[in-house]
């Protein structure tokens, strides 16, 4: 269906190829998933599909690409849209009309499909998407994942036989994600259409995979089957990696198939972990007293006009402590965060920190005490090289040069001259990050700092946390990302609506409820363990040997 | 055919146009016409009473059938301005003093204000008269009409899918309004959220400084956006090849250039009472066959098909058709005595109702009835789960 046949694609300017000699064949009717560190390439391949590359992006691209024998070399990409329909990360951006019916309807219009024709297949659409409740409902007014499915919608209803997807679910909560790749599936199965999909959580569609596309980094490109390639890739979800300490190949790729692997394992295991999740900083966790209380939140209220944000909410927040705040989109978790540092509305209670209210003083004063990355860190950026934000920060009220010493510790390695624009998401994270921290606030609050990064820059962000935490700072994390949670939080607080439902340390919480478990522990349970590395610990033999042969009659590869 | 072949088909054709008037949305350029038709009638008089009257059916046909989705809302803000004319238009007339004749009844004298030797031309302040103040506030009253009847078209009529029914030529322009439209509250979104984020590094609220750190992220993020809307709509087959040749779309532009020029040339001739009326007829005309001529060929260009498109059925001919009687008798004038369309304010008396512009423009009202009900919208059905 889709074919490359040594294709190199340069961007002018850049000093080496986006994609070198990528050679690849997707058949119809399979799920390809493509794989990679952001900046290697996975949106270069997908755009490459249906022309975007090189006919919109400029660059020039050597070899040939080929979608159901026609070459993209010589037509442009609208030529292809009865043929590849294409799904941003973003929906909201792609959206051309304003109600769902309209939106579906455009690409047909384009098409010149006879009326009759596009009746129906909205129709048909609406009800393959369950969107018919929404039909005549504004673009603007539905929920992310409802948006998202929409803009899915309005790719099929030209009844592609390609669809490509870069990154669908990066910015939705876990149930929206779950909801639109759940479509996605039903689609290939349903209507046998040949999808490519980009995706950064592997976890949540490793499983429906039939092909994985591995972009290395340097340009070049592997392809196989899924439980073969992962096998011994470093990028690879939790599970393929308790699949290689406990030595089953091939590695399971679902949390069902690992769990029917896993009795074997539980039996080897301890039953209390002998190493909490956490390594970093034992100090001050788990105290529940006054002792080490920095910010200290009673009754918060937030709400936008008729609408109650935040209902009441009471939080401690402890120096030493990484606390993971969890909840669908729009349970208040950025509202409480910014009546908390004090830059947002807050209809009623109180917040103490370093014995102030951050809401009622100068925002020159309540920075140092609070500092907030908020969801787009890129908008406190508006000056044109790295060293001119960081001058800025130290005329701001820092110690000068603190700045670029905490984003050299934070991400080294990003030079002054640098452009804040062009740096990538996890870089952009980090300077705001070394611009809030340069003036020594206890508390640190990031809102959704995990969108858009890779598992590596996720570690780093991790490992950043950590030595906050170990410096005494008190660090919020609202996050979706629950692999991500589990390797950060010492604390986890979950909101729904408005209220906080839980809070508690995150080996109960995340061990208690399906949505919010990690892999690891929805495959162990009820044993406690939370992480690869709790399990490497725990098991006797030296890491890296064969620690268990796998049941003879374990089910192979994927379910 | 027999006669039960007839009464089928009578019956059949009876049910089709009870179906037209289920319902629905009229088709925006049925109320466009039927404004645009009385706001002609409008401009024919300065009879306050029937000026009166035609605002009068403009607010009946408003606000039995308009829908209930925002813009249909605009028609008070049309109200206001009207007032807004006619105020600045009466004040402005008490304050430069002119025309006034030794007739005039005087109300009240304001203070004179002296102008200068090379200003003689313009009188501020002086005596203000009844007739000044009248013939002033009819003017406005006129003018508001005029502006009324824009609005009146604006809350009946969706301005989205009066766009859509743009003729082909004329597409892109149609989808640049409509992506306009749709940006323009993105873009205050996200100046709220930079302006917002800004107190989180403490930036300073004014200034040349502060205008540049939310404009840069701003324009940043809109660049980008657009840039990404223009792929998206690339990828779904925008601007898909017609049958154009580089010669037809000279064509298309010379046709469209003379023929604008033609239709300015023709408006011009047809409201300057000093150009013979030829001219400006045969101008209107010429430019009008020109201006179809090119959208026609322009039209070509695109190939495209409309989703569901707005059905011109009796209901649409009928609102038309009501609009055009009165605009058609206010503007020949027969059957009535026509200086009772512009009552003389010398000697000053009530001006009469002259019965046919009354009957007719009351007709204009009858499109209330002959167009369907607009279509309730569906309750909105409350997902599972909360929605942010």
């Amino acid at each position: 269906m889709i074919r490359f046949d040594h294709v190199t694609v340069t961007y002018p300017g850049a000093d080496r190829p986006a994609l070198r000699d990528v050679d690849l064949r997707v058949d119809e009717g399979e799920l390809c998933l493509v794989v990679g560190h952001t900046g290697s390439g996975k949106s270069t391949l997908l755009n490459a599909v249906n022309g975007l590359v090189p006919h919109f992006t400029g660059g020039s691209l050597a070899g040939r690409v080929t979608v159901a024998g026609r070459s993209t070399a010589d037509q442009p990409p609208r030529e292809f849209a009865e043929l590849v329909g294409v799904v941003g990360q973003d929906p909201v951006a792609g959206f051309v009309t304003d109600t769902v019916e309209e939106e579906l309807a455009y690409g047909m219009e384009q098409l010149a499909l006879d009326p009759a024709v596009m009746r129906a297949r909205v129709e048909e659409t609406l009800d393959l998407l369950g969107l018919a409740d929404l039909r005549d409902r504004g673009l603007h007014e539905l929920s992310g994942g409802q948006q998202q499915r929409v803009a899915i919608g309005a790719a099929l209803t030209a009844h592609p036989r390609v669809l490509v997807l870069d990154e669908p679910t990066s910015a939705l909560d876990p149930t929206s994600a779950e909801d639109v790749l759940a479509t996605v599936t039903r689609l290939v199965h349903d209507l046998g259409i040949t999808v490519v999909l980009a995706e950064h959580r592997l976890e949540r569609v490793i499983p429906y995979a039939d092909r994985l596309v591995l972009l290395a980094g340097d340009g070049t490109a592997r392809h196989g089957d899924p439980a073969t390639l992962l096998a011994g890739s470093a990028v690879a979800p939790p599970i393929v990696h308790l699949g290689r300490l406990a030595g089953w190949a091939p590695p399971p790729l679902s949390v069902r198939d690992a769990r029917r692997r896993a009795p074997e394992l539980r039996r080897r295991l301890p039953t209390v972990p002998p190493t909490p999740h956490r390594t970093a900083h034992p100090a001050t966790r788990d105290d529940t007293g006054a002792a080490g209380v920095v910010l200290a939140a009673a009754g918060v209220v937030v709400r936008h006009g008729p609408v109650v944000a935040v209902r009441a909410a009471t939080l401690d927040l402890r120096a030493g402590q990484v606390v993971a705040l969890m909840g669908r989109n729009g349970s208040g978790k950025s509202s409480l965060l910014w009546a908390l540092q004090g830059a947002g509305r807050r209809a009623g209670g109180t917040v103490r920190t370093g014995g102030r209210d951050p809401g009622k003083i100068a925002a020159a004063e309540s920075r140092r005490l609070v500092g907030l990355v908020p969801q787009t860190a890129a908008d406190l950026l508006y000056l044109d090289s790295v060293g001119a934000e960081l001058d800025q920060a130290d005329r701001d009220g820092a110690v000068p040069g603190s700045a670029r010493r905490l984003l050299d510790d934070i991400a080294p390695g990003i030079a002054d001259a640098d452009h804040p624009r062009d740096l990538s998401a996890g870089q952009q994270l980090a300077l705001v990050l070394a611009v809030q921290l340069a003036v020594t606030p206890r508390v640190v609050l990031l809102d959704e700092p995990t969108r858009g990064l890779d598992y590596g820059a996720k570690a780093a962000l991790v490992r950043t946390l950590d030595g906050l935490a170990g410096q005494g700072h008190a660090v919020v994390v609202a996050t979706h990302d629950v692999e991500f949670a589990t390797a950060a939080a010492d604390r986890v607080v979950v909101m729904a609506g408005g209220d906080i439902v839980t809070d508690g340390p995150a080996t109960s919480v995340l061990t208690a409820s399906p949505t919010f478990a990690p892999q690891i522990a929805k495959v162990l349970a009820p044993l406690p363990y939370l992480t690869v590395a709790q399990v490497a610990a725990a098991l006797p033999a030296a890491p890296g040997g064969p620690v268990g042969a796998a049941p003879a009659d374990a089910p192979a590869g994927r379910p | 055919m027999t006669p039960a072949d007839g009464g089928d088909r009578l019956a059949a054709y009876a049910s089709r146009m009870r179906a037209a008037r289920l319902p629905r949305g009229l088709h925006p350029v049925a109320w466009w016409l039927w404004a645009l038709a009385l706001a002609t009638a409008a401009s024919r008089t300065s009879n306050p009473l029937l000026l009166v009257l035609v605002l009068a059916v403009l607010g009946f046909v408003v606000t039995t059938r308009r829908t209930a989705a925002p813009w249909a809302r605009a028609f008070h803000y049309y109200l206001v301005m009207a007032l807004i004319v006619i105020a600045v238009r009466v004040v402005f007339r008490s304050v430069f003093a002119s025309g006034i004749t030794a007739d005039d009844h005087i109300l009240f004298r304001l203070p004179r204000v002296p102008t200068p030797e090379w200003y003689a031309g313009i009188q501020i302040g002086g005596p203000v008269s009844l007739e000044a103040t009248l013939s002033a506030a009819v003017d406005g009253l006129r003018l508001a009409c005029l502006l009324c009847c824009v609005g009146a078209a604006n809350s009946l009529a969706n301005p989205k899918r009066a766009l859509k029914a743009l003729p082909g030529a004329l597409y892109e322009l149609g989808v640049a309004v409509t992506v306009a439209m749709s940006v323009a509250p993105q873009l205050v979104e996200s100046v709220q959220r930079v302006a917002r984020a800004r107190r989180l590094r403490a930036g300073r609220s004014r200034g040349l400084r502060a205008v540049r750190a939310v404009a840069l992220p701003v324009l940043h993020d809109a660049l980008d956006r657009s840039l990404r809307l223009a792929a998206a709509m690339d990828s779904r087959g925008y601007g898909r090849t017609g049958t154009a040749t580089r010669a037809s779309r000279q064509l298309t532009g010379v046709l469209l250039l003379t023929g604008m020029a033609g239709l300015c040339v023709g408006v011009y001739g047809l409201l300057d009472p000093g150009v013979p009326r030829p001219v400006g007829l045969g101008g209107l005309g010429g430019g009008v066959v020109l201006s179809v001529a090119g959208l026609a060929v322009g039209g070509r260009r695109v190939s495209r098909s409309r989703y569901r498109p707005d059905r011109w059925q009796w209901p649409e001919l009928v609102v038309a058709g009501c609009g055009a009687v009165a605009a058609v008798v206010l503007t020949v004038g027969t059957g009535y005595d026509p200086a009772e369309l512009n009552p003389d304010l010398y000697p000053l008396r009530w001006p009469t109702l002259p019965v046919l512009p009354t009957v007719a423009i009351l007709v204009a009202a009858l499109a209330a009835f002959a167009a369907p009900p607009p279509p309730r919208p569906r309750p909105a059905p409350v997902p599972a789960g909360a929605r942010p």
